[in-house]
């Protein structure tokens, strides 16, 4: 498996009038053709953030973006933060794409889908219009909608949500990207759409061979269409691994805190929904120390006040899965499966 | 879409008629005695009573208003024998003080004021609209602020400063255009002579209303540029400037459009300043000595007249947003 995408020690910040915000601190993962890597974390938490930098759709004057951000362009590699706007511009479309969460305001209202599917195409192939229109019938046709020689020339509004989700996919999809960015794709739309759509990004993924970044707040959503997943609190990855790790061995405290707010049917022993106590930090001053210290129920185990005066690194035992924790990653492994809602 | 048009008309007429009776019931609980203003200080009592005759004020209120919608269709003649006079149809009275039929004062001075309107109208929107679209692009920095001196300047100096100041430099002082004391000259008979006579005035209104579409257009620009749809088109990859011109100025046209026919309705019923300080004989004025004079004949066509534009304006907007926006469409 080729890498397509990697991202190094990335950093975001915004200055504000009440200080610094620094949205994505030291943020790390690879994509490889093929594969689906999710980035799961709560609002705030630096996952949108982390997917409009590999974009580059950051206003630059507004943004302070370093760290690298290396994409695979059939032989070239493309280091974002340091390219120019003309540059990225080039692969944003056409290399990378994105599909946004509420896809009703992510269409132009006023144009037909033809108009906006051709545009795609057209950017980055000037003049070939019978090849656009061509190329949109086809993708219609290929993300399931009926008729696609006739809904192309619909506006919209003419569209249910799931329709409407598939008609952005279709629209990324115009230029046969190598990665597809996901943000929150299925976060407005039905439960029974959800699941369509995801089994319509699978094969699409499988038959493109495309890398996928899903970022979500969904564990659900991961579960089901994810190869590795890195959680991401306040801004940085607390916790990187295969998927079924995450799911069955967390080693992060937060990771099993979100495990454990999943509400499960025919659960009768539960009542409430277990929360995890206290509120995500404001990004502005960051404490030192973890910063998810103030709301971890493990703070105690570790001597000296470690937690609330150093930052934990990422590390593991083996390489593949990681966490930052200041607890002896040996006795969170035997401690945390026990505390795990089952 | 038929049924929709004839459902406005319908309701337009209705409008017009309520806004014109209403004019009527005004002017006839007001403590004077309309004959009594038709002659002037030598006057006496026969002459006062013939022209109540002559013009129909001795008749109920309803009648006379009766009379003054039949003279819209068919004309109406006035007195008999040799001091009988007729306006044609369509006759929306006679105004003694102008020993004019009021169709024929609206016809003279309605150009001067739709030249004046239009002119403004093009200059604003051209000067308003580029400087809130250079304004929302470069927020925050030099431009920005420069047009929001702008904004102040326009929206704070009344018409009547900023209009003086420029007769008084422009014309006066610098002698660039001349003083339009001397005669309206049509657009139609001069086109350049013309241009000059109304530039000033043009740039009077221009000024006050550019200042209100750059706050406006600004603020616009700065929400659509938020918007997830123009995220998209910076997604696929386009170029700032399609993204500016395709996907967030016409999300802006809408609502300025909008804003833009109703203003010139506006205007079309009340330049009143600026067409005293220029000494344009226009509609505004014609309002403004019939107001002081009670000349109700012309108070009531010059008040239909000014709200049948803003109808009428409403209805076009009102189409012109079904073309635009395609959800506005009706299936």
């Amino acid at each position: 498996m080729k890498e397509i995408l990697s991202v190094e020690n990335l950093k975001v910040s915004f200055p504000t009038d009440d200080g610094l915000v620094r949205a994505v601190d030291d943020v790390s993962f690879t994509l490889n053709e093929g594969e689906t890597v999710a980035i799961v974390g709560e609002s705030g938490s630096g996952k949108t953030v982390t997917s409009l930098s590999i974009m580059d759709l950051h206003n630059r004057r507004a943004a302070q973006v370093s760290g690298s951000i290396k994409i695979r362009d059939g032989a070239n590699t493309v280091e974002v933060v340091s390219a120019s706007p003309e540059e990225t511009r080039s692969l944003r479309g056409r290399v990378v794409s994105m599909i946004f969460q509420d896809p009703m305001s992510s269409l132009h209202p006023y144009y037909k889908i033809s108009n906006q599917l051709c545009e795609s195409y057209l950017v980055h192939h000037p003049r070939q219009k019978k090849a656009a229109l061509d190329k949109a019938i086809s993708m219609l046709d290929l993300v399931g909608i009926p008729q696609p020689d006739k809904r192309v020339h619909d506006y919209p509004h003419q569209f249910s949500g799931g329709m409407r989700q598939r008609v952005m996919i279709a629209m990324a999809l115009m230029n046969d990207p190598k990665v597809l960015i996901a943000d929150e794709p299925t976060t407005a739309l039905d439960v029974t759409v959800q699941a369509q759509i995801l089994t319509l990004l699978g094969d699409l993924q499988k038959q493109f061979n495309m890398g996928i970044v899903l970022i979500t707040h969904d564990l659900g959503v991961v579960a089901q269409v994810s190869d590795r997943v890195n959680v991401m609190y306040a801004g940085k990855i607390v916790e990187s691994g295969p998927v079924d790790d995450i799911f069955y061995k967390p080693l992060a405290p937060y990771t099993l805190g979100l495990l454990n707010s999943i509400p499960r049917a025919g659960d009768k022993k539960m009542g409430r929904l277990s929360a995890i106590a206290g509120q995500p930090p404001s990004m502005i001053n960051l404490p030192k120390g973890c910063s998810f210290a103030p709301r971890c129920e493990f703070k105690e185990k570790v001597s000296g006040g470690r937690c609330l005066s150093e930052m934990p690194d990422l590390t593991g035992i083996s390489s593949e899965h990681r966490s930052r924790c200041h607890v002896d990653e040996k006795e969170r492994q035997k401690l945390f499966p026990t505390l795990a809602v089952k | 879409m038929v049924l929709f048009a004839l459902r406005r008309l319908g309701f337009s007429i209705f409008t017009l008629l309520v806004v014109s009776f209403a004019v009527y019931v005004i002017f006839a609980i007001l403590p004077f005695d309309p004959a009594a203003l038709t002659c002037g200080q030598k006057c006496n009592d026969i002459v006062v009573e013939a022209n109540r005759i002559r013009l129909g004020y001795d008749k109920p209120l309803l009648v006379q208003y009766w009379l003054f919608l039949s003279g819209i269709f068919f004309g109406r003649s006035y007195g008999v024998g040799q001091a009988a006079f007729v306006c044609p149809a369509p006759s929306l009275g006679y105004s003694f003080n102008e020993n004019a039929c009021v169709t024929d004062l609206l016809k003279t001075t309605l150009p001067i004021t739709v030249t004046l309107a239009v002119g403004a109208l093009i200059m604003w929107m051209v000067v308003g609209v580029t400087l809130g679209v250079i304004a929302a692009k470069f927020r925050g920095r030099t431009p920005d602020t420069a047009s929001s001196v702008f904004v102040l300047l326009g929206t704070s100096l009344p018409t009547f400063v900023t209009g003086l100041v420029l007769l008084i430099w422009v014309s006066i002082k610098w002698k660039i255009v001349p003083l339009t004391l001397t005669g309206y000259v049509s657009f139609l008979d001069n086109p350049f002579g013309a241009f000059k006579y109304f530039l000033l005035p043009w740039i009077t209104l221009a000024i006050a209303y550019a200042a209100l579409y750059t706050r406006f257009t600004r603020a616009a620009v700065l929400e659509t540029m938020s918007e997830d749809y123009v995220r998209t088109a910076r997604a696929k990859g386009l170029d700032e400037r399609k993204i500016l011109f395709k996907h967030t100025l016409r999300a802006v046209f809408a609502p300025i459009v909008t804003l833009a026919g109703l203003d010139f309705a506006g205007l079309i019923g009340g330049a009143i300043i600026t067409e005293t300080i220029f000494n344009l004989p226009g509609l505004g004025r014609l309002t403004l000595r019939s107001v002081y004079e009670f000349d109700l004949s012309v108070v009531v066509a010059t008040t239909i007249l000014a709200a049948g534009v803003v109808i009428v304006m409403n209805l076009l907007v009102d189409m012109f947003y079904a073309v635009l926006d395609p959800r506005v469409r009706v299936q």
